[in-house]
């Protein structure tokens, strides 16, 4: 049976600190002069991107061919699908070039589910709607395990529009299965309808929880929210919400202030707490690429191993 | 060619008895009870012959959508569950807002397995800007007005329908009945599962509880002002069915509807992502499906209907936001009915064929008590044989059952549409 990474829903602590721990290798792997290892030479790995994201697809792709992997792009608009095609004939068409494992982001939660139960490659969600973002949750707690050892007890805040945000979800998850108390903060019509089950604490006023947290977790915030109607203005955001130089002094001298980028400089993070040491965003991209590399060689397995040998011809 | 249903136990709004029906070449009952004969004998032993079903929410999709099904073989799986009459939703494409569309599914309807039922738009197009020609309409026959598939949004709009239905009524001297699909876009739109605990986690954007029941809401006291028969289609939370529960209780003349999905199937379901599980009003929490039970159990929810929508496969091989919403209910609609609310045989034929079948103001032909004279539209039902749901075995031209794969029990075994026998041992006959 295939193993895809659909969410890290489904995963437990055990499967993710194996992840975080073949994470360290590949990292290592980044720090030579020449980051490529044969690893998942003869495997293709094809991303097929329904939405941009420049940052992810190059991180998924840089990963692949650290690993030696073939790769191949795949980028259309959810809605060129409905000039006919079904997403079903899409994926078949993508399959038939003979893909070990599919990048798939889609605007839509569910779509890599679906396309798992379609197809034989491995299928790594990187990112559906508002749903999961694994390999995001799992570069965070990775940046967060590099700079604290471990996630046990760690008081970790996820602030903003927690409605919208696929990463969100994937980090409450992933955090709190690795031991960190996880708090949501944002305005009310920007928390879930429900959280109900969610292993979290659920708080309004940024400022009350600043002094007790070990991160800071910013998402972004988009301007469509205010055409939606779940908040007044940019401006209100802000000033409830953005992390500025007054509120990043009332955070804890070693605290950690992360983002998924890209950042809205001067609404959820002012470009002066962007700089701040205590900021790990660049550490955030850096470890993007390993955790994918590991991602995917846990998914592929070893080109070698998995490669039957034809007859009279020794294997590579 | 005359006919007789052996052996089996005939249970009708009289009550039930062990008796023979035969039925003349004329399509009518002709006899009950002992020395029947007939040309035809049907073996009905160990079964229950009944009035037909009456399905008071069809999509049939012709004309307009016939990759996804035909009157033809929307006829044929009704027929199959036991039905003899359909009641066809308008959101064809042209919409049934005229005459010629009307007739057009009439003519369609003419020679197959079921009697078709045309509704008629409420709103021009089913826009919801324009009243659509109700008096032309009614005076073809269409007892159904609706604008199926959405709601007429606007208060005043629907306050004029409400109001000139009425002067149809007496000008007709028959009833004419508003049937009403729930949901206040403004709160619905972007909205394509339950708005809850699962939407949440699943991050599929929601639709509210509230968008059905504040049009549930305002409709009553549209009711309370203008004395319409309102019909509420397909209620699915547990706040409508109290609204209308009390509604009734005030007296006010409205009826309610509620399908097997929503009687049967949570919220829970769309955790596989798979569309089929995709329907207007979503599939609600077990609050919802509990208060949907209790109302067909107490009488404020009136019939069961199906809302079979049938999609190809092809629209449903899409994410779950963006495939149409639609289920096939007309051949699983008895089974779950019977295993499934925990009520009597007699009660569940009372929800789908004679309650149903006076609503839609066709009791003269079907869900009539079973005695010489009346027309043959019956179903013979094994209530004790199980078997597998399989979208692909249904006569439907699509597959979409959220039942697949479900162990049920109950089958129909024969059909009679004006005395002909278009289902025999399970096998269509047209």
């Amino acid at each position: 049976m295939t193993v895809h990474l659909l969410g890290i829903d489904g995963m437990d602590r055990a499967r993710i600190e194996e992840l975080l721990e073949l994470t360290d290798t590949f990292d290592e792997i980044g720090r030579r002069p020449i980051p490529r290892v044969p690893a998942l030479r003869g495997k293709t790995v094809a991303t097929l991107f329904f939405e941009d994201s420049t940052r992810t697809r190059l991180s998924f792709d840089a990963a692949a061919k650290r690993l030696s992997a073939d790769t191949l792009n795949f980028a259309a608009g959810a809605s060129s699908l409905s000039k006919g095609e079904s997403l079903r004939d899409t994926v078949d068409v993508i399959a038939s070039y003979g893909v070990d494992a599919l990048v798939v982001r889609h605007p839509m939660a569910g779509t890599p589910h679906r396309i798992a139960d379609w197809t034989d490659a491995a299928v790594v969600n990187a990112g559906d709607g508002r749903h999961e973002h694994p390999t995001q949750a799992l570069l965070d707690a990775y940046t967060l395990r590099q700079h604290r050892g471990a996630l046990d007890g760690m008081q970790v805040a996820i602030v903003g529009d927690i409605r919208h945000s696929r990463v969100a979800r994937s980090n409450v998850l992933a955090f709190s299965m690795l031991g960190a108390d996880v708090t949501l903060v944002a305005p009310a019509t920007l928390l879930p309808d429900s959280v109900a089950g969610w292993p979290v604490r659920v708080v309004h006023d940024l400022d009350a929880v600043l002094p007790g947290l070990d991160a800071c977790y910013l998402l972004r915030m988009q301007r469509e929210r205010i055409t939606e109607g779940l908040i007044p203005s940019i401006r209100e955001y802000v000033a409830g919400y953005g992390l500025d130089a007054g509120r990043a002094a009332r955070l804890p001298k070693d605290a950690l202030i992360l983002h998924p980028g890209p950042t809205n400089r001067g609404v959820e993070i002012s470009a002066e707490v962007a700089a701040d040491p205590r900021s790990v965003i660049l550490d955030q991209v850096v470890n993007g690429v390993s955790v994918r590399m590991a991602v995917l060689f846990l998914l592929l397995g070893s080109g070698l191993d998995h490669e039957p040998a034809a007859d009279g011809e020794v294997a590579e | 060619m005359s006919l007789v249903l052996r052996g089996g136990r005939v249970i009708d709004q009289a009550g039930e008895r062990l008796a023979d029906v035969e039925v003349g070449d004329d399509g009518r009952i002709a006899n009950v009870g002992d020395g029947c004969v007939g040309d035809v004998e049907l073996d009905a032993s160990g079964c229950v012959v009944a009035p037909g079903f009456v399905d008071l929410h069809a999509h049939l999709r012709e004309p307009g959508q016939e990759d996804a099904e035909t009157i033809e073989t929307g006829a044929r799986g009704g027929a199959l569950g036991g039905y003899t009459a359909l009641v066809a939703m308008p959101n064809t494409q042209p919409a049934m807002d005229c005459a010629a569309v009307v007739e057009q599914v009439r003519a369609l309807g003419r020679d197959v397995a079921c009697e078709i039922v045309p509704t008629g738009a409420m709103t021009v197009g089913r826009q919801g800007e324009d009243m659509a020609p109700l008096g032309e309409l009614a005076g073809l026959g269409v007892g159904i007005f609706t604008d199926d598939g959405t709601g007429v949004q606007d208060p005043r709009l629907m306050r004029r329908i409400m109001e000139y239905s009425t002067g149809l009524t007496h000008r007709l001297g028959r009833p004419v009945v508003l049937a009403q699909h729930c949901e206040v876009d403004a709160l619905s739109s972007g909205g394509y599962m339950h708005e809850g605990e699962w939407s949440s986690r699943l991050g599929i954007p929601g639709q509210p509880a509230e968008a059905e029941e504040l049009m549930v809401m305002r409709d009553i006291a549209l009711v309370r002002l203008t004395g319409a028969h309102m019909h509420f289609q397909h209620l699915s939370t547990a706040g409508s069915v109290a609204m209308v529960r009390d509604a009734k209780a005030a007296g006010l003349p409205v009826t309610a509807e509620a399908t097997p999905h929503h009687f049967t199937l949570t919220d829970a379901a769309c955790a596989s992502y798979d569309p089929v599980f995709k329907v207007h009003p979503p599939l609600r929490t077990d609050a919802d499906v509990a208060a949907v039970r209790e109302g067909l159990a107490d009488g404020t929810i009136d019939a069961i209907a199906t809302d079979h929508a049938p999609h190809t496969d092809h629209a449903k091989e899409q994410s779950f936001d963006l495939a149409p919403p639609g289920m096939l209910g007309l051949e699983t609609a008895f089974p779950l009915a019977l295993d499934g609310l925990g009520l009597d045989l007699p009660e569940v034929l009372a929800l789908m064929s004679w309650r149903p079948a006076a609503i839609a103001g066709i009791s003269d032909r079907h869900g009539a008590p079973i005695q010489a004279g009346n027309p043959a539209n019956l179903c013979v039902v094994d209530p004790d044989a199980t078997w597998t749901v399989s979208g692909r075995a249904m006569a439907s031209r699509s597959s979409n059952s959220p039942f697949e794969g479900r162990s049920v029990r109950g089958r129909v075994r024969h059909t009679l549409r004006d005395g002909v026998p278009v289902v025999v041992d399970g096998e269509a006959q047209r």
